[in-house]
């Protein structure tokens, strides 16, 4: 298990400074996480919805969308020159590697929504105040059911000629427990109530994250095989 | 080794050892399918620990599924592969003992030389790689543009920098497919020269490639491969390399 963590750890850690490098897929999430919040307030008519209805929902459209671009790039790394290969001819198990691109995906999406959620409360006004800690949670929780998922189906669309189709057609009916769960719970957060009321829908991201994280590794070997 | 059989000009019997030596490779009618097409038909051979099988072909003879099968990339569809006594795919333990050596680089463009290989050396269990990182890329002559991010080398750099990914944690067994691709002479000599010295420290090589010269200068055994077979397996010692050199050519026009 110890080989296993530390084995994942070495293949995110190799995945980060890659993307620290090119900064190519954390610049693209950025910058569409930030025009989908800015397209979203310019087609808002607030005497029609208040704010804490809408942002909600804004917010995890926007994290989904962002979230895909990086899960995309999480394997196509490993495509250029099939250094793929070199990583499954390692004596690393299959799974170290699942989780070692799941966890670069998480610090991924997690630094993606240090900047989005910021620029949403700016945007929209939000009083974020005491709710920054159970937000915080929320999108954490929600991140990692969002990368466990993705990162399996970018192992298993990579290969294909239209990856960028497939990522999303595959893995979006999957999000939407997680977007739905997170999305009602903020909605709870940003309306004033106490989180207590949010706790079944946490409750809900809690379990589709184990779930999902345990089925996601032992599905991994199977993309893995011919 | 000693395969019972010499030279061959048809489809060749099992080719196995009557040595003492316990093998350290072992393919027994090892077959792979994909769909109704047989990449690799029934190959069988061993190989004993300092020993070097060199295999010719045409494009498209299954010489790279073979490399795969037995570096436990694939599985095969029928018969069966034994490294170090591991059944094939096998898991970890076969595969810490083998280096696979490609005609693609297996390298990540944005990290240097340095650390292509250090992650590697550390996937491979090696804590503190550094000296033997700095050692494999000495040996490919790369350890001056060790900090050059791999996207600005030449492709034959590249490929010298993937020769030192392949050999920084001293496998048993070294699968290189294609290993001269895109080194200029003084790569290829170092490559030879790194292969040898290898072989002579107990290192057992299966090469495949379309150099018949450097593959022969290697081998101790030699096989030509088509459609799949093994359709000529000998010792080198006995290798007539004019007859040799005429199969090869023969298999070539023959493939289309």
């Amino acid at each position: 298990m110890a080989d296993t963590l530390f084995a994942a750890w070495l293949i995110a850690r190799k995945d980060l400074t890659i993307e620290f490098r090119t900064r190519s897929a954390f610049f693209s999430a950025v910058v569409f996480a930030l025009l989908g919040l800015v397209i979203f307030y310019y087609s808002w008519d607030p005497t029609a919805v208040a704010v804490t209805d809408l942002a909600p929902g804004v917010l995890w459209v926007v994290f989904t969308f962002s979230g895909l671009l990086g899960l995309h790039r999480s394997f196509g790394v490993e495509s250029a020159d099939r250094a793929i290969d070199g990583l499954l001819a390692s004596p690393v198990s299959r799974e170290a590697i699942f989780l070692g691109k799941a966890l670069a995906n998480l610090i991924f999406v997690a630094a993606v929504q240090l900047i989005a959620i910021p620029a949403l409360v700016l945007f929209y006004n939000l009083p974020l105040g005491d709710i920054a800690a159970p937000l915080i949670a929320i999108a954490l929780l929600a991140a990692i059911g969002l990368v466990a998922v993705g990162t399996l189906f970018s192992a298993m669309a990579v290969n294909t000629r239209l990856a960028e189709l497939l990522l999303p057609m595959l893995a979006l009916p999957f999000f939407v427990p997680v977007v739905t769960a997170a999305s009602q719970a903020t909605a709870k957060l940003l309306s004033g109530r106490p989180i207590a009321e949010a706790g079944a829908w946490l409750k809900l991201l809690l379990a589709f994250d184990i779930v999902f994280v345990a089925a996601c590794t032992l599905a991994y070997p199977f993309t893995v095989e011919d | 080794m000693k395969p019972r059989s010499s030279k061959r000009t048809s489809p060749p019997s099992a080719p196995t050892t009557s040595s003492t030596v316990t093998p350290i490779v072992e393919a027994s009618d090892l077959t792979r399918a994909f769909g109704s097409r047989k990449a690799v038909a029934g190959v069988t051979f061993s190989l004993a620990p300092a020993e070097c099988l060199a295999v010719f072909g045409p494009n498209g003879a299954g010489k790279t599924t073979l490399l795969r099968l037995l570096a436990g990339l694939l599985k095969p569809s029928s018969g069966s592969a034994r490294l170090a006594g591991i059944p094939l795919p096998g898991g970890t333990l076969a595969r810490s003992r083998v280096g696979l050596i490609s005609h693609h680089t297996m390298l990540y463009e944005a990290l240097s030389a340095r650390e292509n290989v250090s992650f590697a050396a550390r996937l491979y269990g090696i804590r503190d790689p550094r000296t033997r990182v700095d050692d494999a890329l000495s040996r490919m002559s790369m350890i001056e543009r060790a900090d050059a991010p791999v996207r600005l080398l030449s492709r034959g750099m590249q490929q010298r920098v993937s020769i030192a990914r392949a050999m920084v944690h001293s496998p048993q067994v070294i699968l290189a497919d294609e290993p001269y691709s895109g080194l200029d002479d003084s790569g290829a000599r170092a490559l030879t020269a790194l292969l040898k010295e290898l072989r002579s420290a107990g290192t057992a090589i299966i090469i495949v490639t379309h150099n018949l010269a450097e593959g022969l200068s290697l081998a101790t055994h030699a096989a030509v491969m088509q459609r799949g077979k093994f359709v000529r397996y000998e010792p080198s010692d006995r290798i007539d390399a004019a007859s040799y050199a005429a199969t090869y050519r023969e298999a070539v026009a023959s493939s289309g």
